[in-house]
């Protein structure tokens, strides 16, 4: 009998493990009153750099206050579907780049001069959805982070209204501010402080889909149906630098086709928000926890 | 004081006593350090044990603590290696005594000011005695290296059934020996660029910088470091469960020099990453790599048919259930080269498939799902590693019947498990996607805190079982107390 039960208890796990996911499952809608169309100056001068505060320094630049949002991505593509800077080819979305230099180096790929792809449509945790003529986003998403989005996507986006991905140091200057601080909003790390693995906000359910995106600036001090946030802007009052989604970021380095994300997500550990963790990925992945922000000169 | 003063000869001055305090040490470890990570930081278990001990998280030291935990586990898992060897292989006694009294202090010390310089506060004299324990244990292998002198007359043999040179060179000894000398030579490839931190060198996990394309020598140092280490501590276990078993005969005579020959030249090809030689080397560790694997099948095969005559030898033609109930009847003797084998399932063959579809499948998902992969793979060697030393130290403890049964198969059914499901976790973007992955990553996750879990509470039973033990006046510690490990090498 014991035996049974136990094999019963097993079989039990195992098919819960099998279980599809409802990626449409709904989602609160919350407004955090945080406008995506801001942007954030960030001056020039010296900065504490990497995990062993290196000094660098940048020019004076600005950067998006959010992330690039679902709804200003759907605009985007509407209008450059229409003056055809951007293509349909399939269920993708795609648009020119013009190539990285080739230096041979081991594990090295070739990006050429050509159409690569923004976005795909046909992946089922797409949120950008076409309907044959106009784009729009799923109901509840559309001041979540535009995710799903290769670097080719991000980088269109960005150049398309002349503005571009921040570098590494500039997207770390902007996260931290001229001090030493691990985290955008200091030294320590807590639920309230941005959506990562596990974090408990309402947007996740570990015992089913998991983690979700929530929506941009979402972390500003505000009480959401009883889920207290903790104001956790940078210095420079960005939102979302840790947590939420993995940013681009626009370097493009000799002898690597990687391009680089920082920030850490919704899907990873604490670990992972610090400032300094770099991530990197091939410039045509996309996933529902990569995002990002542009910068203007 | 009488009562203390025997408890405390018995677990400083025996090899068994030796092994037991240095496991205990490694599960209190594991036990208390695994509240840090993964699913008990989930549940907020890590902050209860951060407040309830009093550590002193920094963000940014993170990964040099890792750093420290890992050689503070380790350095122990060393001692206990060479606490074996030193019980094993024939030696002076001099040098018995002089080795074991110098890597317990030096694991200790590594171990208790290591973990206190990582985890409670910056405390440079503590870094400074974690260092003296390193320099200690190095001090200690050098030390093995005299002992296991394989060309001492003293130690050459003619018994035909064990491989040996026509002149009477042991090579199980020269084995032995090999991995000794190679291991204290690598342990330079660590220490050189930790002599350097701060000037030049910085703290770093090889996992996070693995896709770099233009890596410093320090790193390339620091890299092969970690990997020859590793590979290192699991050759000598191989030969320590040999020689327990007391692995003889044709397969011996093929396996010994194949040992000593992948050991060489698996170093080789890792030192030459350091060097102009950096492009090739990783070819020179496959060609290393293979002998050694081959030595320890060709051990596994030997184990496994003494297992299977012994256990039919009353049978005149057994049939092939029961060839397989006598390789099962004893956990603790088919335990070892069973984790063997599974290694080839959950680390070498995962890790030959990585190699292979690099490029392919592997680079082309993004850097932190490659990480997993390395940090899965290499704490499932680690732990099989861990395992296998279990299994044997169920044998030393001289458990039998039932109870030794349930030990033996409790730790490879519950390890398997985990390691099983850690593996299928490594490899989950193969068959899921992000967006679709919580109920597999939930299911995966039970199995692991399951397996892991249980093998936990084995280890503190057994832990339980020991300390009662040495209340008694008459216990088994008392057996143990000039009983050597070569007395209990099979006939």
């Amino acid at each position: 009998m014991k035996r049974l039960i136990l094999t019963l208890c097993l079989c039990a796990a195992l098919l819960a493990s099998c279980s599809p996911v409802d990626l449409n499952a709904p989602i609160p809608a919350f407004d955090t009153g945080i406008d995506p169309n801001t942007w954030a100056q960030v001056p020039a001068g010296e900065f504490h750099h990497g995990q062993f505060d290196e000094i660098a320094s940048t020019e004076a630049y600005e950067i998006m206050v959010t992330d690039v949002t679902a709804a200003q991505y759907a605009d985007f593509l509407n209008t450059a579907l229409a003056d055809g800077s951007v293509k349909m080819d399939g269920e993708k979305i795609v648009g020119f780049y013009p190539g990285d230099k080739f230096h041979g180096i081991k594990h090295e790929e070739k990006i050429e001069a050509g159409d690569w792809l923004f976005i795909p449509l046909d992946d089922p945790s797409q949120r950008i959805k076409f309907d044959g003529s106009t784009f729009s986003v799923q109901s509840g998403y559309e001041n979540h982070p535009m995710t799903n989005v290769t670097w080719f996507g991000a980088w269109g986006y960005c150049k398309y209204f002349e503005t571009r991905l921040p570098t590494e140091l500039e997207w770390e200057k902007a996260a931290r501010g001229t001090d030493e601080r691990p985290f955008p909003w200091g030294d320590e790390i807590q639920r309230g402080n941005a959506n990562f693995y596990s974090s408990r906000d309402p947007f996740e359910d570990m015992s089913t889909f998991g983690s979700r995106t929530s929506p941009v600036g979402f972390y500003n001090g505000q009480t959401y149906d009883g889920f207290q946030t903790v104001d956790s802007a940078s210095p420079y009052g960005l939102y979302d630098m840790a947590g939420n989604v993995w940013q681009w970021t626009g370097d493009v380095y000799e002898g690597m086709h990687y391009r680089f994300l920082r920030g850490g997500s919704k899907d990873t550990y604490d670990m992972d928000l610090r400032i300094w963790v770099r991530n990197n990925a091939t410039p045509t992945y996309f996933s529902p926890g990569v995002g990002f922000r542009c910068v203007r000169d | 004081m009488q009562f203390i003063k025997t408890r405390f000869n018995y677990l400083f001055n025996s090899t068994k006593g030796l092994i037991l305090v240095a496991i205990a040490m490694v599960g209190i470890v594991t036990a208390v350090w695994g509240m840090l990570s993964g699913p008990m930081a989930e549940m907020g278990v890590r902050e209860i044990v951060v407040k309830a001990l009093g550590m002193k998280i920094v963000q940014a030291e993170r990964e040099g603590r890792i750093v420290i935990l890992y050689h503070s586990i380790a350095m122990a898992i060393i001692a206990i290696e060479t606490y074996m060897v030193t019980g094993l292989i024939k030696m002076k006694a001099f040098f018995k005594t002089a080795i074991n009294a110098t890597i317990t202090f030096g694991y200790i010390l590594t171990m208790v000011f290591g973990m206190g310089f990582a985890y409670f506060g910056r405390n440079w004299a503590f870094h400074g005695l974690y260092i003296t324990g390193l320099s200690l244990i190095f001090f200690a292998g050098l030390m093995l290296i005299v002992a296991l002198w394989p060309w001492d007359k003293e130690y050459f043999i003619t018994d035909k059934e064990y491989a040996h040179t026509k002149s009477g060179l042991d090579l199980e000894r020269t084995a032995f020996f090999a991995t000794a000398v190679t291991t204290v030579i690598s342990s330079l490839f660590g220490a050189v660029p930790g002599s350097y931190y701060g000037h030049g060198f910085e703290t770093f996990l090889a996992e996070n910088i693995i896709r770099i394309p233009e890596k410093t020598v320090m790193e390339f140092s620091v890299i092969g470091h970690l990997h020859i280490m590793l590979a290192l501590i699991g050759i000598m276990i191989t030969l320590i469960i040999g020689r327990w078993l007391n692995f003889k005969g044709i397969l011996h005579k093929f396996a010994m020099p194949l040992m000593i020959l992948g050991t060489i030249v698996l170093n080789l090809g890792v030192w030459g990453v350091v060097t102009p030689l950096e492009p090739v080397a990783h070819m020179v560790i496959y060609v290393g790599a293979t002998p050694s694997m081959f030595a320890a099948l060709l051990l596994l095969i030997w184990d496994w048919n003494k297992l299977i005559k012994d256990g039919t030898a009353n049978i005149q033609k057994p049939t092939f259930g029961q060839k397989i109930g006598a390789l099962l009847r004893d956990p603790l003797k088919f335990g070892p080269t069973w984790q063997m084998l599974f290694m080839n399932f959950t680390t070498s063959g995962i890790g030959i498939f990585m190699a292979i579809k690099l490029d392919e499948i592997f680079r082309v998902w993004p850097a932190r799902e490659e990480r997993i992969e390395l940090t899965g793979h290499w704490h499932v060697l680690s732990a099989i590693i861990a395992t296998i030393i279990l299994l044997y130290f169920g044998d030393m403890n001289g458990f039998k019947g039932k109870l030794r049964q349930w030990y033996g198969w409790s730790i490879i059914i519950f390890s398997d498990i985990a390691f099983g499901a850690v593996t299928v976790f490594e490899m989950k973007r193969l068959f899921v996607t992000e967006a679709a992955q919580q109920p597999l990553v939930n299911g995966l996750m039970y199995a692991i805190d399951f397996g892991l879990g249980m093998l936990l509470v084995i280890l503190a039973a057994m832990m339980i079982y020991r300390l009662v033990d040495l209340f008694k006046n008459k216990g088994r510690w008392i057996e143990e107390l000039d009983h050597e490990l070569a007395q209990e090498v099979d006939k």
